[in-house]
């Protein structure tokens, strides 16, 4: 005898086809792309106003050299936007999206649909990386395609030295880059994530995450933590530039993605531990 | 989570609090200690030497450092060296040597007759101290470290004083006339900045210096400071003439461990500077080879340093120092490490920080400047005109003395050097096919074609590409002279290029600059033209292959970590899972059926049972009776978190086709109530059966439930249409079940339904709500205060919908504070009044008992009546 009505079937509750839309429709969802994908044209524009300083050969930081090539530019895009821009995307479509419906008051609506808490929070999750891994993406690229169509298809010139890398051998290398600042912003992912189900307000879980990445970015500055900082959860953001280096460093890398899945895996444990046993008073 | 952000605040405030309060190191105290001396070649001299005495921490007898300046500086350059040994338990003393800081005498340049006198003295001082613990009598065990002319008085004390148990001579010379006169050719600009440091002025430092009123020079202070008149005479004549007297160079080696150095005993830890101009590689060296000649042991380091700047490593340099004193003046000596061979090499940037990192590979023996292994690299050019300008101008760069120190030394892609157009001769090799660590002083042999003494300037090139401008190591040259024979009109000649530690990258090419001139050094004014070649086109590059850091793997915790995450992570999840509520205690629950006898309302009894009767039957047990009981409730009980109680020990039953109010004052607990039912709250104890499946966050059997509670709940930027679609969908039922035309007709939104939630009224979106929970036309619906934000109209439309939704056999039930509106739509009540059941039973029934005791016919004063009683 079934106990529960005819067609339900609890594995079939909320599809992620339904969350995407749910998400997808929402303002503050359009105005983050919209704002991802013009930041690069915003920055070309910018780069055409003032003097073009012909003496570029001692001019080794990466913003001098942002100008090079599509690919410089791209990741100059990457390197500007990674600390902060990126960040709070990612903790707004994380911090979001289970604080949000709890703020419509929907969220009950859905548990008592039934869609059983571990799958209502596993699908919002799936989604809600899945909107933080294409902002993450679509910023580079778009600024992979206007920095190619303005600056051309050129080698990539290193910061530091100054040394110049064939545009395709690079290409590999960009996707390291990228795949590298998903893997990073997974800790602001998993901070948001949990503040999320902690909280109502969903702007409490996204200024809770991002204000996270700010202390410990200050943290991050003094030297007397000592090596005690290689685990603070941002200290390694800016290792992707180790993928542009002329010889590819996977050290820093490796420990940064290392300390960015130990933090999320654990923080999402919590998430889920936490929203399984909460009274959903809201 | 307000108590748990005040813990969070106190022990913030309790670690502030403990941090500054803790007792921290009691600060080493130094004693000030003038010392009187004699030395002199007749012994004759008395000197007076500032010292400090920093007594061990500890106490106890305890070995002794003697602390030695570099030139131009005072007792007070290493102050900070001396504490942190003397906190590391050794008896230090300081001085300022004589000549320097406030001691008296002249500067000797650590003659055997006068500075080396001195320290022997300073070592019969410490013999007699209480604290410094003795080999022998007259014999206290202790080390001398020093850097530069301090590093060159260790090694001359050690070799004249067999006392002496350790040292550690840093940045120093093996033979100052070879230093400074490197093949002969006078290292102009080291030499002036050398000999300036110890001119009149350097009694007072600092702020002093500025301050001080100038004091009257004497003509012999003015022209030699504080030096010794041999001294002086020696580096004024040198200076005028570029070249160097064979007095000069015996007075020179007089004051170097050259001579001396097989004679030392106590083992030795040389720390030479990879970025040093002035004392090259090649002088520590030298001092290898002698020191270890005679058996004595010896380490070398290179280090990121030296006079020419670089990063200094002075943290590692201390532990080593300390490390070394600790091996060799303790009895209690700490592990042995293998490495006799030491070197700073880089090792990229940080990735967290972006800041450089040094790495310290070592092999287990030194092996010299000429590597355990050669590397030949095939250079090519052809022979190539070379001329010396008139007066040696303009010059060519290759370091500026103390330049890499102003620039922060880690200016590793900075190169200052610069070869003048005509003056060099230039030999390249072809891209490099591997990596090329160079590790010693590689060598050439070229032939040189013109006549007398030809001056050349040999320096190795590090050629990335032709954007890129070549780099110069460590900006080091050699100087070599070569002596045309009368008559040959050429010579051949093997140069030894300067030793350094560099890597040439693949694909870089490695360049041989032969040129005429270097601004740091004195060339002759002649002018004269060469012709340079090589005469044989191999460059010998010595490597060191135990050197090269075995490729190590990612970091343990970089795969420890993460594993470890995942553990805690499935043990967080695994244990995260609540205990079932209310097992163990059975509550019967109050029936409300339609059969039940009415008993007397009001009395003693807490909870009056309507029809007790059929509550013994519904508990049977008979799983198949109980699925067709629609809500069960028993023993149902939650607190607040402040532990008063929401619900309290609540039973009731609802049956089939019912239209159930629950009734209560504000606070009564119908909402947390609701919310159990749909899974929301768990209760603390007792248990909601809903067709006969217990109710878990969840639970399957939800799905024939339809519930609004505590008002709508919609996305607002979705239409009111999307929004019950996508809700629909999120049930994962089939849309077929989900009848959406009749509950959209029951909602009566017309043109609306296509508008965003965010533009409707309340009561727009109350009776979407109530739509909402009717979509699939649940067998039981759930709703609170439904008539809230309704007209008349539309009231009395829901209350039509209602019972015609009972009539179908399916279970309604409406919580309300309109008890007229209850009194019309509902069959059966409950009320409740502070988490408690009050009453029961068919609303006729409720209605019938309250005419009996003489009431008015109306719910409403019923209800008072019941809630009045009991409050």
């Amino acid at each position: 005898m079934s106990t529960a009505a005819a067609g339900y079937d609890a594995r079939r509750t909320l599809p992620l086809r339904v969350e995407i839309v749910r998400q997808f429709k929402r303002r503050r969802t359009l105005v983050m792309f919209g704002l991802l994908l013009a930041l690069p044209w915003i920055l070309v524009i910018a780069f055409q106003f003032g003097p073009q300083n012909p003496n570029q050969q001692n001019a080794l930081r990466l913003s001098d050299l942002a100008t090079q090539s599509g690919l410089n530019f791209a990741a100059f895009a990457l390197s500007v936007s990674a600390s902060f821009l990126l960040v709070v995307a990612v903790a707004l479509f994380c911090g979001d999206t289970v604080a949000s419906e709890a703020n419509w008051s929907s969220l009950r609506y859905l548990l008592a649909a039934p869609v059983p808490r571990d799958r209502l929070l596993r699908q919002k999750l799936i989604v809600a990386l899945g909107y933080s891994a294409a902002a993450v993406i679509c910023l580079p690229l778009m600024a992979l395609l206007a920095g190619t169509l303005v600056f051309g298809w050129n080698d990539i010139q290193v910061p530091g030295t100054g040394e110049t890398i064939p545009a395709f051998d690079v290409l590999p290398r960009f996707g390291i880059v990228i795949g590298y600042a998903l893997v990073s912003q997974l800790v602001v992912a998993s901070v948001a994530f949990l503040l999320s189900t902690v909280t109502d307000s969903p702007l409490g879980a996204v200024g809770g995450a991002v204000g996270l990445v700010i202390v410990s970015s200050i943290l991050q500055a003094v030297e007397a933590l000592g090596t005690l900082r290689e685990f603070l959860p941002t200290f390694w953001n800016t290792a992707w530039l180790d993928a542009l280096a002329p010889v590819l460093d996977w050290g820093g890398m490796t420990k940064g993605a290392a300390v960015s899945v130990t933090y999320a895996v654990l923080l999402f444990a919590l998430a889920f531990r936490r929203f399984r046993s909460k009274d959903v008073v809201s | 989570m307000k108590r748990a952000a005040a813990l969070v605040a106190a022990l913030a405030v309790l670690a502030a609090v403990v941090w500054l309060v803790w007792p921290s190191t009691p600060e080493v105290r130094g004693q000030e200690q003038r010392i009187a001396v004699i030395d002199g070649p007749e012994n004759d001299q008395r000197v007076e030497l500032d010292t400090t005495y920093f007594a061990p921490e500890g106490g106890g007898r305890a070995p002794a450092v003697l602390l030695a300046h570099g030139f131009g500086g005072s007792k007070q350059s290493v102050r900070a060296q001396a504490v942190r040994l003397a906190g590391q338990g050794y008896a230090v003393l300081t001085w300022s040597a004589r000549g320097f800081g406030r001691s008296t005498g002249q500067i000797a340049l650590n003659s055997p007759d006068y500075e080396v006198k001195d320290v022997k003295q300073l070592i019969d001082w410490l013999a007699k101290r209480p604290e410094v613990r003795l080999d022998a009598q007259g014999d206290p065990r202790v080390g001398i470290a020093g850097g530069s002319y301090g590093g060159a008085i260790a090694l001359m004390t050690a070799a004249h004083d067999p006392r002496v148990d350790a040292i550690v001579p840093m940045i120093t010379w093996n033979d100052l006339s070879q230093a400074l006169f490197p093949n002969g050719v006078f290292k102009k600009m080291w030499a002036g900045l050398f000999f300036s440091r110890g001119g009149p002025s350097v009694e007072t430092q600092g702020l002093g210096a500025l301050t001080a009123a100038p004091r009257p020079l004497s003509a012999q202070e003015a022209r030699c400071g504080r030096f010794l008149p041999a001294v002086c005479e020696m580096y004024q004549q040198a200076a005028a003439t570029g070249k160097a007297t064979p007095e000069a160079i015996a007075l020179l080696r007089e004051s170097s461990p050259a001579a001396v150095a097989a004679r030392i005993k106590a083992p030795t830890l040389l720390v030479q500077g990879q970025r040093d101009s002035l004392f090259t590689l090649a002088q520590a060296d030298a001092n290898a080879k002698a020191i270890s000649s005679a058996g004595t042991p010896v380490e070398v380091v290179w280090f990121d340093g030296g006079h020419d700047g670089g990063n200094g490593e002075v943290d590692w340099l201390d532990e080593l120092t300390l490390g070394w004193f600790d091996r060799h003046l303790r009895e209690n000596a700490v592990t042995e490490t293998a490495d006799r061979f030491v070197i700073t090499r880089d090792g990229g940037r940080d990735p967290g920080t972006r800041q450089r990192i040094r790495l310290h590979p070592g092999a287990d023996r030194y092996p010299g400047l000429n590597g355990t292994s050669t590397a030949q690299i095939q250079l090519a050019g052809p022979d190539q005109n070379v001329v010396n300008p008139p007066g040696g101008s303009p010059a060519s760069i290759s370091a500026v003395p103390g330049m890499g120190g102003l620039l922060g030394g880690a200016q590793g892609n900075l190169s200052l050097s610069l070869d003048m157009q005509g003056q060099s001769a230039l030999f390249e090799s072809a891209p490099l096919a591997a990596p090329l660590q160079l590790t010693g002083a590689p060598t050439v042999t070229v032939r040189v074609r013109g006549e007398g003494e030809v001056t050349l300037f040999a320096k190795l090139y590090d050629v990335a590409d032709a954007a890129t401008p070549p780099t110069l190591p460590a900006g080091l040259v050699a100087p070599v002279r070569i002596t045309i024979p009368e008559g040959k009109g050429s010579a051949e000649a093997t140069i030894t290029l300067p030793a350094i530690d560099h890597r040439f990258a693949a694909g870089h090419k490695v360049r041989l600059a032969l040129t005429t001139t270097d601004m740091g050094y004195a060339t002759p004014a002649e002018p004269a033209s060469y012709v340079v070649g090589l005469a044989s086109p191999v460059l010998a590059v010595p490597t060191v292959a135990a050197l090269e850091a075995a490729p190590t793997g990612p970091v343990w915790w970089t795969w420890a970590l993460p594993l470890a995450a995942v553990a805690v992570a499935a043990l967080l999840l695994a244990t995260g899972r609540r205990r079932p509520a209310g097992r163990g205690t059975a509550h019967v629950p109050g029936a409300v059926g339609a059969d039940a006898s009415v008993t007397a309302l009001g009395g003693d009894a807490s909870v009056t049972a309507l029809g007790a009767d059929a509550s013994v039957t519904a508990l049977g047990g008979d799983p198949r009776v109980d699925a067709e009981v629609p809500l069960e409730i028993s023993g149902l009980t939650k607190a607040y978190r402040n532990g008063d109680k929401a619900v309290d020990d609540l039973s009731f039953r609802v049956e089939k086709g019912q239209v159930l109010g629950l009734l209560g004052p504000n606070g009564a607990g119908k909402t947390t109530t609701m919310r159990m039912m749909m899974g929301l709250i768990h209760p603390d104890s007792g248990e909601i059966r809903i067709f006969g499946d217990k109710v878990t966050p969840g639970a399957p059997v939800l799905s024939r439930l339809g519930s609004f509670v505590e008002g709508p709940g919609f996305l607002p930027h979705l239409s009111g249409r999307d929004n019950l679609t996508l809700y629909w969908q999120a049930t994962g039922r089939p849309a077929a079940d989900a009848h959406m035309e009749e509950a959209l007709e029951i909602a009566g939104l017309g043109a609306a339904l296509e508008r965003a939630v965010r533009t409707y009224s309340q009561g727009m979106r109350q009776r979407l709500a109530i739509a909402q929970a009717m979509l699939g036309l649940p067998d039981l619906l759930v709703l609170d205060e439904p008539t809230n934000g309704l007209d008349p109209p539309q009231i009395r439309e829901m209350r039509e919908v209602l019972k015609r939704y009972a009539r179908d056999g399916r279970t309604v039930i409406v919580s309300s504070h309109m008890l007229a509106e209850v009194e019309q739509t509902c069959s059966h009540v409950v009320v409740m009044t502070r988490g408690r059941l009050l009453s029961t039973g068919p609303v006729s029934d409720l209605l019938a008992t309250a005419r009996h005791n003489g009431h008015g016919p109306r719910l409403e004063d019923v209800f008072l009546d019941l809630i009045g009683d009991k409050s």
